[in-house]
C-alpha cells in the first residue's frame, strides 16, 4: 500500500533502525552507504515499486538492482519491513548460513532481484533485466542504485552508452552521491566532476535532487517517468552515514565497527526522531481541524 | 551418445561458422527466448545475415564485452536464453569477473562462445590468441567448458545447451575443421568420445588436436605402438571415469590441446589420475608461451602441436611405464 510522505519519513527511519539491528549481532558493517540510502529505500518500497512480498518472483514486478551491493543491510531492512521475511531474521545478517549476506544475493534473499557486489556489474545486469522485460512485453520498471565512487568503474560508461542506444526508458538509475568512497572523499581519490553533465552527454534524462528528502525523490521519479525513449538518472545528493549517531559526520564511515553502547544510542536517537515525526504529524492534523 | 567415426579424416566442406549460423537460426526458430549477442564481431562469426533477419532478437553491443556479459546475465534472469560471442581472448580474459559474479555466482543462464581458440587466431597474433581461456574458466565453479571438434559435434552440442540451465563456455574455431564424425552423430556433454582403440597408451585430445592425434596413432602403429584416441571435448566437468579407465587399461596417457599446458586439459587429466590411478602422463600443448603471429601450420610446428609431437609424447609416456 502506498504510504503518504509522513509515513515515508517514518519508514526511512525504521529502515535505518532495521539496518542497524541487522548488523548489531556482528557489530560491524557497511553502515555509511546504507544510511545515506534510507530515504530512497523508503520511497521505493513504500509505494513506488510494485512488488508482492508473498510472491517475490512475481513476473510483472518492478525490480531493483543495488549495484553498490554492500548496501545490502539497508535493502534487508526495507524488505523485512515490507514483509518479505520476518523482522527477526534481520539479526542473522552475515552469520553463517544466513539468507542475508553482506552483498546482495538473488539466490538467497526473498525480494532481491540481482546478485551484486563487484561494482558496476549491477548496471549491466539491470539493463539486461529491462531489455528482457521489454522484449517480453512487460511494463515494469527496473530501478538501479549506483554509488558515486562506483561510477569510477569503466563498465558503467559502457552500460551508459548501451542503455541510451537501446532506448531503455524503463530504467531509472540513482547515484548515491554522498561524495565519499572507502579511502576518503571522491574528489581526493578520483574526482567524478559533474556527474549530471556526463550522463547528459551520454543522452540520459538526468536530474539532481536532495537524496535524503522524501518529497524531492518522489517528484524526481515522477518527472523521470514522464520522459520517454531515454534512460533516466537521478543524482541523489546525500550524506554518508546520515541519521546514525556513530557514523554521521565521520570521515571514514564506509565500513565501521561499533559497540553495543553505540548501537543502543543510535537506536534511541532514531526512536526519538520517529516520535517527533509522529508528534508533528498529530499537531499538523490538529492545526487543520 | 550415438556417433559414427568418419571413414576418412579431411577438411569439411563448410566453415564452422557457417554451421554455427545455421544452428543459431534453427534454435531461434524453435524458441523465441533465444537472444544472440555479440561485440562487433558478427561479420567475423558469420552472423551478419542473422542480425539483418532478426534485429529484434539480436543485440550487437558494440565493443564492450564486460557490459555484454552483464546484460546477458540480466536477460537470463527475465527468462530469456542468451548466446554471447566474441573472440576467445575477450570472452575470457576481458570479462573474467563479469562471468564469475554476474553469470556464474548469480547462478544465471548464458552460453558464451569464444572463437578462434589457440593457434587458430593465427594472423591476429599474440594479443588475440587464447591459450589460457580454458584455464581461467576452469576456476569458475559449476561452469561447463566445451570445445566442439567438427561441425557435426558443434551442431549437436550447441542445440543441447539451449535447454540446459547454466553457464557454458564454448571454444569455437570459425574455420573449416577436419571432419571426425559422420553426420547425425550425437554426443553427451561431459562424456569423452572414444574414437580409436589401443592398448599401449591413450591420447586424450580436444579441438584441432583430435585430427593430429588420429594421425599420430597411425604413425605409432607403424612403430608397433597401439594408441587409443579419445575426444574429450568437455573439459569441465571432466570425464573422470573415462580417464581412470584409460589409465587402468593402457597405463599411460598423453593429452593434446591447443592451449597452454598450464591449467588446461593436461592439468585436468593430471588431477584425475594423480588422485585416482597414477600413471605416466605427457602433455602436448603450448609450453607456457605467449602466442605469436603466424599461419596455423607454422604455429602448430612452433608450439609443438603436430602429430609428430604427439608421437614423441606417446613414446615417452610408454617408456615411462617401466
Amino acid at each position: 500500500m502506498k504510504k503518504n510522505k509522513t509515513e515515508l519519513k517514518i519508514f526511512a527511519e525504521q529502515i535505518r533502525k532495521a539496518t542497524l539491528q541487522g548488523l548489531s549481532k556482528i557489530g560491524a558493517g557497511h553502515v555509511g552507504g546504507s544510511m545515506s540510502m534510507a530515504e530512497l529505500m523508503a520511497v521505493l518500497y513504500g509505494g513506488v515499486m510494485h512488488v508482492d512480498p508473498s510472491n517475490p518472483k512475481w513476473e510483472a514486478r518492478d525490480k531493483l538492482v543495488v549495484s553498490k551491493g554492500h548496501c545490502g543491510p539497508a535493502v534487508y531492512g526495507a524488505l523485512a519491513l515490507t514483509g518479505f521475511f520476518p523482522m527477526e531474521e534481520l539479526y542473522t545478517v552475515n552469520q553463517p548460513k544466513t539468507r542475508l549476506p553482506s552483498h546482495c544475493d538473488m539466490n538467497k534473499t526473498p525480494g532481491v532481484d540481482m546478485t551484486t557486489g563487484s561494482l558496476a556489474q549491477g548496471m549491466s545486469t539491470a539493463l539486461g533485466l529491462a531489455w528482457g522485460d521489454r522484449y517480453q512485453k512487460r511494463e515494469n520498471y527496473v530501478y538501479l542504485i549506483l554509488g558515486d565512487g562506483e561510477i569510477q568503474e569503466g563498465q558503467v560508461w559502457e552500460a551508459a552508452l548501451f542503455a541510451y542506444h537501446q532506448k531503455l526508458d524503463h530504467v531509472i538509475a540513482f547515484v548515491d552521491c554522498n561524495g565519499k568512497q572507502l579511502d576518503g572523499y571522491t574528489k581526493d581519490v578520483c574526482d567524478l566532476g559533474a556527474i549530471d553533465k556526463k550522463f547528459d552527454a551520454f543522452g540520459w534524462n538526468t536530474q539532481v535532487c536532495n537524496g535524503n528528502d522524501i518529497s524531492e525523490i518522489l517528484d524526481a521519479i515522477d518527472r523521470a517517468k514522464a520522459v520517454k525513449g531515454v534512460p533516466h538518472l537521478i543524482i541523489l545528493e546525500t550524506e554518508k552515514g546520515l541519521g546514525c549517531t556513530f557514523t554521521e559526520g565521520i570521515l571514514y564511515n564506509h565500513h565501521v565497527v561499533f559497540t553495543q553502547k553505540q548501537y543502543e544510542e543510535a537506536i534511541a536517537e532514531i526512536d526519538k526522531r520517529i516520535e517527533k515525526i509522529k508528534v508533528d504529524m498529530r499537531s499538523e492534523r490538529n492545526d487543520q481541524k | 551418445m550415438m556417433y559414427q567415426i568418419a571413414k576418412k579424416v579431411q577438411a569439411e566442406a563448410f566453415e564452422m561458422r557457417v554451421v554455427f549460423a545455421e544452428v543459431m537460426e534453427e534454435l531461434q526458430a524453435a524458441d523465441g527466448r533465444v537472444i544472440y549477442m555479440d561485440c562487433d564481431l558478427m561479420n567475423s562469426i558469420g552472423m551478419a545475415d542473422y542480425w539483418k533477419k532478426h534485429p529484434e532478437k539480436t543485440i550487437n553491443c558494440g565493443i564492450q564485452e564486460s557490459n555484454m556479459i552483464g546484460v546477458a546475465a540480466g536477460l537470463s534472469a527475465t527468462g530469456l536464453i542468451p548466446f554471447t560471442h566474441t573472440f576467445g581472448t575477450f570472452a575470457s580474459r576481458r570479462v573474467m569477473d563479469q562471468v564469475f559474479v554476474s553469470a556464474a555466482y548469480a547462478k544465471l543462464n548464458i552460453r558464451m562462445i569464444g572463437s578462434d581458440p589457440g593457434v587458430t587466431a593465427a594472423l591476429n597474433g599474440g594479443t588475440h590468441m587464447p591459450l589460457e581461456d580454458i584455464g581461467m574458466m576452469r576456476c569458475i565453479p559449476e561452469i561447463t567448458i566445451m570445445e566442439p571438434t567438427d561441425s557435426v559435434m558443434l551442431a549437436d552440442v550447441l542445440k543441447q545447451t539451449k535447454d540446459i540451465f547454466g553457464v557454458f563456455y564454448i571454444r569455437l574455431s570459425r574455420k573449416k575443421a577436419d571432419n571426425i564424425y559422420e553426420k547425425g552423430s550425437t554426443f553427451t556433454i561431459g562424456k569423452a568420445v572414444p574414437i580409436r582403440n589401443g592398448k599401449d597408451v591413450t591420447i586424450f585430445a580436444t579441438g584441432i588436436e583430435v585430427a593430429e592425434a588420429l594421425k599420430a596413432a597411425d604413425m605409432l602403429k607403424e612403430q608397433g605402438i597401439e594408441a587409443a584416441v579419445s575426444n574429450i571435448f568437455t573439459i569441465k566437468p571432466i570425464d573422470e571415469t573415462a580417464i581412470v579407465e584409460a589409465a587402468k587399461k593402457t597405463g599411460a596417457i598423453v593429452t593434446a590441446e591447443n592451449h597452454n599446458i598450464v591449467n588446461g586439459l593436461g592439468s585436468a587429466v593430471a588431477e584425475v589420475i594423480a588422485e585416482n590411478q597414477p600413471c605416466p602422463l605427457v602433455r602436448v600443448g603450448v609450453k607456457d608461451h605467449f602466442g605469436e603471429v603466424g599461419t596455423v601450420d607454422y604455429l602448430k610446428e612452433a608450439f609443438g602441436l603436430t602429430a609428430k609431437d604427439i608421437v614423441v609424447a606417446a613414446k615417452k609416456a610408454v617408456n615411462k611405464k617401466g
